[in-house]
Parts: structure tokens; C-alpha cells; sequence
């Protein structure tokens, strides 16, 4: 067994382009579930349709690439105003139930034949990343020792930080603000909030607005890492992989959904490597009690009993503010 | 113009009600909040009925009634916080029909709770903050920019470390709310209430579950309410404090207001007595002739058979 070996895997991942996505739609879920209190289970479809946005407007419309950019970032607020129109003067579970099937329907849209023409089907749209792959400024690609990164990844990474630590300040500046102190009101108690006189429902759509550009950017991101947008990329995975990173972090909490999403990336990559180097040939479990395709998939398993373990000793994830979680009740 | 004065200052305020009919629905010399025919039914149930009531200006005024009253469901129809199946009600003369809660806040009536509702996870000092009205702080596109509501954050939070001082709670300003008593609680949504600025405060069973002592200084702030040139309405259960503070008095029974008046005149009003005791609590069961109940039963019996 090689440790080094295990700990490059992790870190690669953990600073690598999946780490980023998952920030930025933690980010954006940490706004709807951790300040607002809005249950998103949907958030896979605010990241679709902001890679979507991006790929339809270039490949299918022609549209020019800036154009791209913009519509990436519409879209998830038109998602938003959809809806959050019915649902959000409903009572919470409403829009869980709401978001998640929206995503869903979403996803089988943009994957579905009838429309391949617009969406490209299962296989998806490509071809629209030029733009951003020539404005990378870098010659080569980046070796530290331990780990290293390829020329069009160091471009994507760099950017991509950059995004997260965008929305990070704007976060900060936000929830500082009476604005941010309105939302966790409302998070409080909704009744609370409009007794005395404030419009809950247009900060809950602004809320739910801003919480689905930022997860929009994260597709926005995805879409021109990979150069190509693929529907089956977007599941409901991928909304409870960003909620677990935000848990992970700590909700309520600027930079928790940040550390959250590298600390899960860490811990899957790392886990895999550690159990694919353990398990089958060669390894020091034998294979009666574990086999190379279960090794492969006991990191999942390992992962979701550290997040038990997490939400029963430390629930207010690793940033969060004890003293806050041990107030229950109203 | 001397007389002037003393005309206006007797019609509002306590002052006015003087003389004042005692009848469901008087009028009243200033009225501030006048509502009309509201009916409120739950599928079969009609828990509220009011076919005219006036608020005076100025004043305290207590509503009280039995459980299942409706007067709970009438303060939630007041404020827009639920929407009757009829009637009209004004502010101030402004009608306030399907009115969203948050404006009617803003026009000034704010409201409190049966079961308090403090924001347990902000500081106390931040519940206090969130019931300024017209920060600029609150619009998104201003909120990132601190220089743009810095200076006004400060003139809010001078006025709430201001109100926490009168209402005794200074000493847990950086508390959460989450971790204050029973009747802090009460204090704390009294206090907030009026970091809006209302003009009439409407407070849901205020002495709920707060301790004698307490119960002695929440008495005080309502009163300095009134001092203040507010008007205060009320729920209440408690008899001494609606004895104690308020001027004029509103029982509601079923739904239907059956009786105002001071609360000396309303506590010895016969519809109150029968609508807390019921009509018959002093007819003695034993004296009801036994022999005539038994025909009269026994004749019903008959009757529904025959129906059959």
C-alpha cells in the first residue's frame, strides 16, 4: 500500500474541477437551506440549466460566446421566478418536492429524443468552449511534486477559485448586511418576519434567485471544463453530493460549503484509492470479506457513515457555531 | 381655539370613552380601527361574527372571552395574517381588505403572538434591528455596499439598545433569543414590536406564562404604550390585568361580540357572566322536577318512533 499514492489521489481531487462545481452549488445551497431555510432538493437542475444556457445559446442558436456566458447566468433566475412563483408561499416541504421534481423533468428534457435537436439528446452538446480554452494564458501545465496539473486544467482551476472566491465575498458582504439578517429571520420564523412588516416572499425569491445563479455558475464552470454538457451529469447525485459538502462544512457558515466540498472530495478519492489498493490482488484484505468491485464502491459507504457520525457529535458541520445548533425550539 | 383643544383632547384617548354605550358595537368618539360584518367560518364552525366594532384611539382596549372565543382568529383577521369570508375593516379610515400582513404592519398596526415567536438564532440585540422599517440595508443591490446603510444601521441600532434598556433587557443584548425565559420573551417581542413605530399595537395573551413579578413590570410597559399616544389592543385571559390597565373592554362569546364596556361595568354585565358560566349555572339540577323531565323525554322517544 502506498500512502503517498493515496494521499495524491485525494488531493487531486480535492483541489481538482469537481471540488469547484460542488463549491459553487453549495454556496448556492448554503443561501437557500443554511440562511434562508429553504429546502432545495433541486439544485442539480439550477447547475444544469446554467450549463445548458451556456451550451444552447452557442451550439444550437449560434449565439456568440459572451452571449453564452449571459444566458448561463438567466437562466437560473428564470428557473428561480418558475419556481418559486407557486411554491414559495407554500410552506416549506412544497418546494423540496417541487425543486427535485423539477430537476428531474429537467434532465429527462435535455436528454430526450424528441428534442435532440435542441439539446443534443444523451450525448449531449459540445464545441462551445473554444473561446474559453484560447484565452488560456498559461504555456504549460503545473507540477507541485505531490500532485500536478495539466495545461487546460490549471486555466480551468484558476478560474474556477476565482469564481468560488467571488461568490465567497459576495456571500460575506450579503449576510452581513440587514439584508442577510432578513433571511435568517425568515429562516426563524416567517410569521415573525412579516408581522413586522417586511415582504417575505420577495426576499425568499430573491433568495432562492441568487442561491440558484450561484449553483448556475457552477454549471457554467462544468460545462467549459469539460467542453461539453452531458444530461446524465446533472441527477439528483449531484444535489445531495452538494448538500452532503455543505453539511460537511457547516451550513449557515461563508466559507463552510468551501471546505465542505474539498473536504468530500478529499474523502471519496481518497477512500477509493485507499480501498482499490487494499482490496483484490495484492492487497491486505482478503477477498472473502471484501472483492475489487466492492472495493469500489465501500467508499460511499464509509462516506456516509463518517456524515452520521458527523450530524450525531458535531451537527453544526465543521465551521458551525456550536451554541447556535443547541438553541431548539421557538 | 382654547376650547378647540380641550374638545379634540377629550374625544380621544381614554378621556373619550366616557359616557359611551355600553351596547355591542358603540360608537366611539375617535375610533381608529372600525370593522364591519366580519365572519370567519372553519368548514362548519363560525369562529368569528362580528357584525360592527370600534377601537378608540389612544386608549387600551382588552378582548377577552372564553376558549373558542374566536378572538385570536379576529386579531389574525385584523392584521391580515388570515382573510375573513366577509366583511370590511379600516385603519385609520384606510380599508385594510385583503391587505398582505407585511403592509398592514407597515401602515402601522404591529402585532405579537399567543406563543411568542423571538428569532431563537440571532442575537437579541439583532431581533430588535430586523423590526426597523425602511432600512436601506434590507434591498439587495444596496446590501453588499456597508457605507451605503452603515450610518443608518447605527441610528437602528442606537434605538433598539435604547428600547432594550426601558424593556430590562440590556444585560442580554448578545444573548440569543433562543436562550431567554418564558417572559423575557414576551418582553423581547414587545420591544421589537415597537421598533417599528406603530401606531396601534395589538398584543396576543401578553401575560401568558409569565411570572407574578414580571407580570407587574409588562404591565407597566403597556401602560406607557398608552402614555406614549399609542393604542393598545389586547387578548387577555387574565382578569387582574384587564382590570388593571384597560380602559374599555370587548367580550367576545362564540364568535359574536356580546358585551363592552369599563371593565367594572363588563365584569358585572349579566351576558358576560352567562357567556363565561353559562345561562343556567345557578339553576340548582336537584330542584328540576324529575317526573315532568321523564314525560318530556318520554314524549321525544315517542315522537322519533312515530318519525320512523
Amino acid at each position: 500500500m502506498d500512502i503517498l499514492d493515496i494521499l495524491r489521489a485525494a488531493l487531486q481531487q480535492a483541489l481538482g474541477p469537481q471540488a469547484i462545481v460542488f463549491a459553487l452549488a453549495a454556496i448556492g445551497l448554503n443561501i437557500h437551506f443554511g440562511y434562508t431555510g429553504l429546502l432545495n432538493f433541486g439544485q442539480a437542475g439550477f447547475v444544469a440549466v446554467g450549463a445548458y444556457g451556456l451550451a444552447v445559446s452557442v451550439v444550437t442558436f449560434g449565439a456568440p460566446f459572451w452571449l453564452g456566458i449571459v444566458m448561463s447566468l438567466v437562466a437560473p433566475l428564470v428557473l428561480a421566478v418558475i419556481l418559486g412563483v407557486p411554491t414559495l408561499r407554500l410552506r416549506a416541504d412544497y418546494l423540496a418536492i417541487v425543486t427535485i421534481a423539477a430537476a428531474e423533468v429537467l434532465r429527462f428534457v435535455f436528454g430526450s429524443v424528441e428534442m435532440k435537436d435542441t439539446f443534443g439528446g444523451s450525448n449531449g452538446l459540445n464545441g462551445f468552449a473554444r473561446p474559453f480554452q484560447q484565452a488560456n494564458p498559461y504555456s504549460s501545465g503545473i507540477d507541485l511534486g505531490i500532485i500536478s496539473f495539466g495545461r487546460n486544467d490549471l486555466w480551468s482551476l484558476t478560474v474556477g477559485w476565482i469564481l468560488v472566491a467571488l461568490c465567497c465575498v459576495l456571500v460575506w458582504a450579503l449576510m452581513r448586511s440587514p439584508w442577510g439578517r432578513v433571511l435568517r429571520s425568515i429562516r426563524e420564523d416567517e410569521d415573525a418576519v412579516r408581522s413586522l412588516g417586511k415582504n417575505v416572499f420577495a426576499y425568499k425569491m430573491q433568495a432562492l434567485a441568487l442561491g440558484g445563479v450561484i449553483g448556475g455558475l457552477g454549471g457554467m464552470f462544468l460545462a467549459l471544463k469539460q467542453a461539453s454538457v452531458v444530461p446524465s451529469d446533472y441527477s439528483t447525485l449531484m444535489t445531495f453530493y452538494a448538500f452532503a459538502a455543505l453539511l460537511l462544512g457547516g451550513a449557515a457558515r461563508v466559507m463552510g460549503p468551501v471546505i465542505g466540498s474539498i473536504l468530500f472530495w478529499f474523502l471519496i478519492a481518497g477512500l477509493g484509492s485507499f480501498f482499490s489498493q487494499s482490496a483484490g490482488e495484492g492487497g491486505w484484505i482478503p477477498s472473502v470479506i471484501m472483492t475489487d468491485t466492492q472495493a469500489s464502491v465501500i467508499r460511499y459507504i464509509v462516506l456516509g457513515l463518517a456524515i452520521m457520525l458527523l450530524m450525531i457529535f458535531r451537527p453544526q458541520g465543521i465551521f458551525g457555531d456550536r451554541r447556535e445548533i443547541a438553541i431548539d425550539g421557538r | 381655539m382654547d376650547a378647540e383643544m380641550t374638545e379634540q383632547t377629550s374625544t380621544t384617548g381614554p378621556a373619550g370613552l366616557v359616557g359611551v354605550s355600553t351596547e355591542p358595537g358603540s360608537k366611539k368618539p375617535d375610533p381608529i380601527v372600525v370593522a364591519d360584518n366580519i365572519t370567519r367560518t372553519f368548514g362548519g364552525l363560525t369562529a368569528v361574527d362580528v357584525d360592527h366594532v370600534e377601537i378608540q384611539r389612544g386608549a387600551i382596549t382588552a378582548l377577552i372571552g372564553p376558549n373558542g372565543a374566536g378572538k385570536t382568529t379576529f386579531f389574525n383577521l385584523l392584521t391580515g395574517f388570515d382573510q375573513p369570508n366577509s366583511g370590511s375593516w379600516t385603519l385609520d379610515g384606510k380599508s385594510l381588505k385583503g391587505v398582505a400582513p407585511y403592509k398592514v404592519a407597515r401602515l402601522g398596526m404591529v402585532r405579537t403572538f399567543q406563543l411568542t415567536k423571538v428569532l431563537a438564532k440571532l442575537t437579541v440585540i439583532e431581533n430588535m434591528r430586523l423590526g426597523a422599517t425602511g432600512q436601506k440595508g434590507e434591498r439587495f443591490w444596496a446590501a453588499p455596499f456597508k457605507f451605503l446603510w452603515g450610518k443608518q444601521e447605527d441610528e437602528v441600532t442606537k434605538k433598539a439598545d435604547e428600547l432594550l434598556a426601558r424593556f430590562l433587557l440590556d444585560k442580554k443584548r448578545e444573548d440569543f433569543a433562543g436562550s431567554l425565559s418564558g417572559g423575557q420573551r414576551k418582553l423581547l417581542e414587545m420591544a421589537r414590536a415597537l421598533m417599528v413605530d406603530p401606531e396601534l399595537v395589538m398584543l396576543d395573551e401578553p401575560m401568558a406564562g409569565v411570572n407574578p413579578a414580571l407580570k407587574q413590570s409588562l404591565l407597566g410597559h403597556v401602560k406607557s404604550l398608552r402614555d406614549e399616544g399609542r393604542t393598545v389592543l389586547f387578548v387577555e385571559h387574565d382578569m387582574d390585568m384587564v382590570r388593571d390597565i384597560s380602559d374599555w373592554v370587548v367580550v367576545m362569546a362564540q364568535g359574536k361580540i356580546v358585551a363592552e364596556g369599563t371593565p367594572e361595568s363588563v365584569m358585572a354585565d349579566q351576558r358576560v357572566i352567562d357567556a363565561y358560566l353559562g345561562a343556567h349555572h345557578d339553576t340548582d339540577l336537584s330542584e328540576l322536577d324529575e317526573e315532568r323531565l321523564e314525560a318530556e323525554v318520554e314524549a321525544e322517544i315517542a315522537q322519533e318512533e312515530d318519525a320512523k
